[in-house]
Parts: C-alpha cells; sequence; structure tokens
C-alpha cells in the first residue's frame, strides 16, 4: 500500500504581517513533520491574510531562495513537502494571488490564481492580476495540480488538472463564511463541500482542501478542510471555525481500484470536448 | 415558495458560535479582553450582552445603564433582570443633568431632538466608560433599524463592534431565546421609551416581523419593488420601506471627504480596520 499523510493547516492569520505567519508557517510544519506528516496544505494567501486591499504591494513575495520567507520554507521542505499561499509580485511587479509547491528545497510549480471574484463582497480583481495558465506538475506523490478558491467554483480549471494528469487536486481557500438560516452549516461551506466532492466523484481523484478560520473585520472564515478519495469518501474534515493541524492517510493505490471499477478516465474523450469547444468558442 | 417566517429562522447555535468568536477575536486582537454595553432594558442589548459575557466572561462585561427622568422604571427593571442573569458588573448612570441644560435652552425642541440628544448623551457614558473600563463599546443595532435608519446617528449607532447587524429583528428574537435573554424581555413590545407608551410597531406602523419579511425579499433575495409586490406586500407599504432605506444610506456610512488629491480616505486608502493584526 503506497500511504501519502496529507495534513491541512487550517490556520488563522495575522492581516498583512508575513513575518508572524512565516512563524506560525514553520511551528506547524515542527509539528506536522513530528506527527509524520509528508505534504502539508495551507490556505490561500496563508503568509499575509486575505484581505489585503492596499497591502498588496506591501506583503508581495517573490518564491525564491532570495526572499527571506521562502528561503525558510524552502529549507522546510526538505523534511516535508509544502503547498503555501503568498502575493507573488512577478518580475513585471504584476501581483497575484499565488499558490506555491516546495519539496525538497525547490519550487516544484507556482500557480496564479485564474479566477479573481470581483463581486458582491469580493474586490480581488482591483488589487491583483488573473494568472493565465492551468497545468499539473509531478510530485513525489504523483502528479498533482492547485488551484485557489474562486478556481474550482468554475469547472473547468479541475477538469483541466484531470485531463493534463493530475490524480491529486490541490485546493487552498480563504472562504468567508456567510448565509445562514436554520440548517447546520453556512451556505458558502455547504457549497464548497459539495463541489470537492462532486470533483472527488467526477474525476475518480483524491481532493484536498484547506481552508483558513478567525475574523478579518466582520468576515468569518469557517475552516471545514476536506479530503476526498477517489469514491468521493469523506476521508477528514477538519472541525469548523476553529485552527487546526488535521491529518489524513490517504492510500493512492485507491485510484487503481476505482479506477477499474469505474473508467471514466479512461472513457473521457479530450478530443471531442475539443472539438466541441473549439465550436463554441468560434460562435462568440 | 417555503413560507417567509420559515426562511428567516436561523440555526442559533451557529449564529452564536460566529457572534462569539468575533466579539472574542476582534477584541483581543484590538490588545483589549473588555467590553461596555448600555444596557435599555430591550431584547436587543439583552442579546449584546449575552454573547459578549460568553465571548470575555461576565467580569469583562461592564453594563451601563442610562435612565433620563422620563424613562420608564420598567427598562431600568428589565435591564436589572439581565444584570443578575448574566451576573456583570454595572454602573447605573443619569443622563437627566447632561441633556437638561440642552433642553432648558432649546425650550421648544421636539420629541426626536431630545430622543436623538439623550441617545447621544448615552453615547458620551458609554465611550467616557470605554476609556475607563478598557473595553470596547458594543453595539446593539439589528439589521431592521440599520436598514430602517431607526436610530441615531452617532448616538445608539455608535459602536466599536456590532455582533447583531446582520440579523433581523426576529432573528434577534431567536437568539435570545437560545442564549437565555428572560423571556418578559423577549416577549415584551419593543420601545425606543422616549415617552410613555411608545413602542416600535406603533411609531414605525408596521410589525417587525412583516417588515423582516419585506426586507428579506429586498435586500438579501434582490427582489425588485414589483416582485415584492407579487408576493403579497401592499405596494404602498413596500414603497414607503425602499424610501426608508435608500434615505438612511447615510447613517451607514462614515462622513464622506470630498476627492482632491490621488489618494483620499475613503477612496483610494484601503485598509481593514485589522490590518496588522
Amino acid at each position: 500500500m503506497t500511504t501519502l499523510t496529507l495534513g491541512l493547516a487550517q490556520i488563522k492569520t495575522k492581516l498583512g504581517d508575513v513575518r508572524a505567519n512565516l512563524d506560525k508557517h514553520l511551528a506547524y510544519i515542527e509539528q506536522a513533520a513530528a506527527q509524520g506528516v509528508q505534504l502539508l496544505i495551507f490556505p490561500e494567501l496563508s503568509l499575509t491574510g486575505y484581505v489585503l486591499q492596499d497591502l498588496v504591494p506591501v506583503v508581495a513575495l517573490r518564491p525564491t531562495a532570495d526572499d527571506p520567507a521562502f528561503a525558510k520554507l524552502l529549507d522546510a521542505s526538505r523534511r516535508i513537502d509544502l503547498m503555501i499561499g503568498f502575493a507573488h509580485e512577478d518580475t513585471r511587479h504584476r501581483f497575484f494571488i499565488a499558490a506555491a509547491y516546495l519539496s525538497q528545497g525547490r519550487v516544484l510549480h507556482v500557480h496564479h490564481k485564474v479566477y479573481l471574484p470581483t463581486y458582491g463582497m469580493f474586490d480581488e480583481g482591483r488589487f491583483f492580476a488573473p494568472g493565465d495558465s492551468i497545468r499539473a506538475f509531478d510530485t513525489p506523490w504523483g502528479r498533482a495540480g492547485m488551484l485557489i478558491c474562486e478556481d474550482f467554483w468554475h469547472a473547468s480549471p479541475p477538469y483541466l488538472l484531470w485531463l493534463d494528469g493530475a490524480d491529486i487536486l490541490l485546493m487552498q481557500s480563504a472562504s468567508p463564511g456567510r448565509g445562514l438560516d436554520d440548517r447546520e452549516q453556512l451556505d458558502s461551506s455547504r457549497w464548497v463541500e459539495h463541489v470537492n466532492q462532486a470533483y472527488a466523484s467526477l474525476f475518480t481523484n483524491f481532493v484536498a482542501h484547506t481552508n483558513k478560520v478567525g475574523f478579518e473585520d466582520g468576515l468569518n472564515f469557517w475552516g471545514g478542510s476536506t479530503v476526498f478519495d477517489p469514491n468521493g469518501e469523506l476521508i477528514a474534515r477538519a472541525p469548523h471555525f476553529e485552527e487546526s493541524l488535521t491529518l489524513a492517510a490517504i492510500d493512492l493505490d485507491q485510484l487503481h481500484r476505482t479506477r477499474a471499477r469505474l473508467p471514466i478516465l479512461r472513457d473521457e474523450r479530450t478530443a471531442l470536448t475539443l472539438r466541441e469547444l473549439s465550436r463554441i468558442a468560434q460562435k462568440d | 415558495m417555503t413560507n417567509l417566517s420559515d426562511r428567516l429562522r436561523i440555526n442559533a447555535d451557529l449564529a452564536r458560535k460566529i457572534l462569539v468568536s468575533f466579539l472574542r477575536d476582534e477584541i483581543t486582537r484590538a490588545g483589549l479582553s473588555r467590553a461596555v454595553i448600555g444596557l435599555s432594558g430591550g431584547i436587543d442589548s439583552a442579546l449584546s450582552c449575552a454573547l459578549a459575557v460568553e465571548a470575555l466572561g461576565a467580569q469583562n462585561v461592564l453594563a451601563v445603564r442610562m435612565p433620563y427622568k422620563t424613562s420608564s422604571p420598567q427598562s431600568m427593571a428589565d435591564a436589572q433582570l439581565v444584570i443578575e442573569k448574566f451576573n456583570v458588573p454595572n454602573l447605573v448612570v443619569e443622563i437627566t443633568p447632561m441633556v437638561d441644560p440642552l433642553f432648558d435652552h432649546f425650550p421648544d425642541a421636539d420629541g426626536k431632538r431630545r430622543g436623538n440628544a439623550m441617545a447621544r448623551a448615552r453615547m458620551i457614558v458609554l465611550y467616557d466608560q470605554s476609556s475607563a473600563f478598557n473595553g470596547l463599546v458594543i453595539g446593539t443595532g439589528n439589521k431592521t433599524e440599520i436598514l430602517l435608519g431607526y436610530s441615531t446617528i452617532f448616538g445608539d449607532a455608535a459602536s466599536a463592534l456590532n455582533p447583531l447587524g446582520d440579523l433581523y429583528k426576529t432573528q434577534v428574537r431567536q437568539l435570545a431565546a437560545a442564549v437565555g435573554v428572560p423571556q418578559s424581555i423577549i416577549d415584551k413590545p419593543p420601545t425606543a421609551d422616549l415617552w410613555a407608551g411608545q413602542t416600535d410597531e406603533g411609531e414605525l406602523g408596521f410589525t417587525y416581523e412583516r417588515v423582516d419579511q419585506l426586507l428579506y425579499l429586498i435586500v438579501d433575495q434582490r427582489y425588485s419593488r414589483d416582485e415584492a409586490v407579487a408576493a403579497g406586500f401592499e405596494p404602498s407599504f413596500v414603497d414607503r420601506v425602499l424610501a426608508a432605506v435608500r434615505r438612511n444610506q447615510f447613517k451607514r456610512m462614515p462622513p464622506i471627504v470630498a476627492k482632491l488629491s490621488n489618494r483620499t480616505v475613503g477612496y483610494d486608502f484601503l485598509y481593514l480596520r485589522d490590518w496588522g493584526t
């Protein structure tokens, strides 16, 4: 059995204080490594906090060894693989909401959030540039893909990662809780859990999601991080609203068993999809 | 469509958990551990008090009663019930000697001016106690009164944190029952207690239950005026409520700054209050 022990680092952040947030990352990494975690996933913008507004240019980083925060994280990644959330300033000084996968002292992949919600309570498009690619990448645990919050409110990014070979979808969020009615969970948390479960079921994939907790002004972040297996079964769920390190030992051989039973990936007709997409795009 | 009053029902445990964490988190990150609340004897301030006690511990919540000479003794007694129920430190500060000199100066001032002056005198007392007790002033305004503008700007509308601002009055009643606010306070007719026999619903001309349902459709569900009428609300009632919501937008905003420079507070100098914490 090939087991990967995932850790979901469901943390509170200090708004705009990279040094304090870095210290918290390092403490969680220490704790996770001691418990045998092999890949630790932090929430969206975990190094900075979420509602940054005019703090974006102040807290943005480059994910390289000459950045003091990333130097420490890259060093820590020699012990344990990491998925970090940060604000990325590229060489042309554009700012992105970004996720970096670190392993063995190297940056294996950086994903820029493609879909920036700029409606209702959200204003990301005002402060950030949108990413322009969705790519899977190889990790020591198989091929994976990273998405950030609104990216997976759209069906296409997880679908593209699946077709690009990702068997493990790594999602991170800073999802504000909203939609209180008489049910057990807020609308937003119910919705996110539904779609994560749906992607695991539809793609016969592992789907791990880490959300942040705490408050930024009146916004509550609900946590409730989850891992679903290729059968769409819930493997782990972190508590709602509380900081936690939640472990999930995933059996990577489950991919073999599920896909032997349910060959959705084998039967997926990528060329047909592409043909129809081209036709639809031309119509626009 | 489900019955509208059912759609306004909330999971009180979930609301309580979020609001208690909100108060604790936001007060402690400001470097404080205490709260100050003006207790009127009504349900809103009783609920804010209960949530603050759960967040901070009773000894860290100062309840202040601020009667005017014409205030109903029943309001004082109801506030006393809350003080005893939640066992909080408390103060009585009469506002009569604060506001009567103003009323003596303007003997013709109508009830509205007098009510606003009393609300602002209470704000002065609470913010003074905020400094003396080293605690943040906790708001008691609910979503219904914020939307309708049924409050005094820089008076009862003033606070550092408001746990109730996204709950309609009927939802406040539900949560108040769940956190143990005395039943007699939940059941009594809401009143600003500015004159004998005054009730909110008498003054507004409609019930909270009805206006909450309408506001829920218009604000939360984004119904148009005509859709609200089609849903069974009197056109004149809908128009009156829509006008009140629009007319009172000024009470929901900080003072507007006239823009001159390239970077102006309120327009393009954008930070949360939690900046750096």
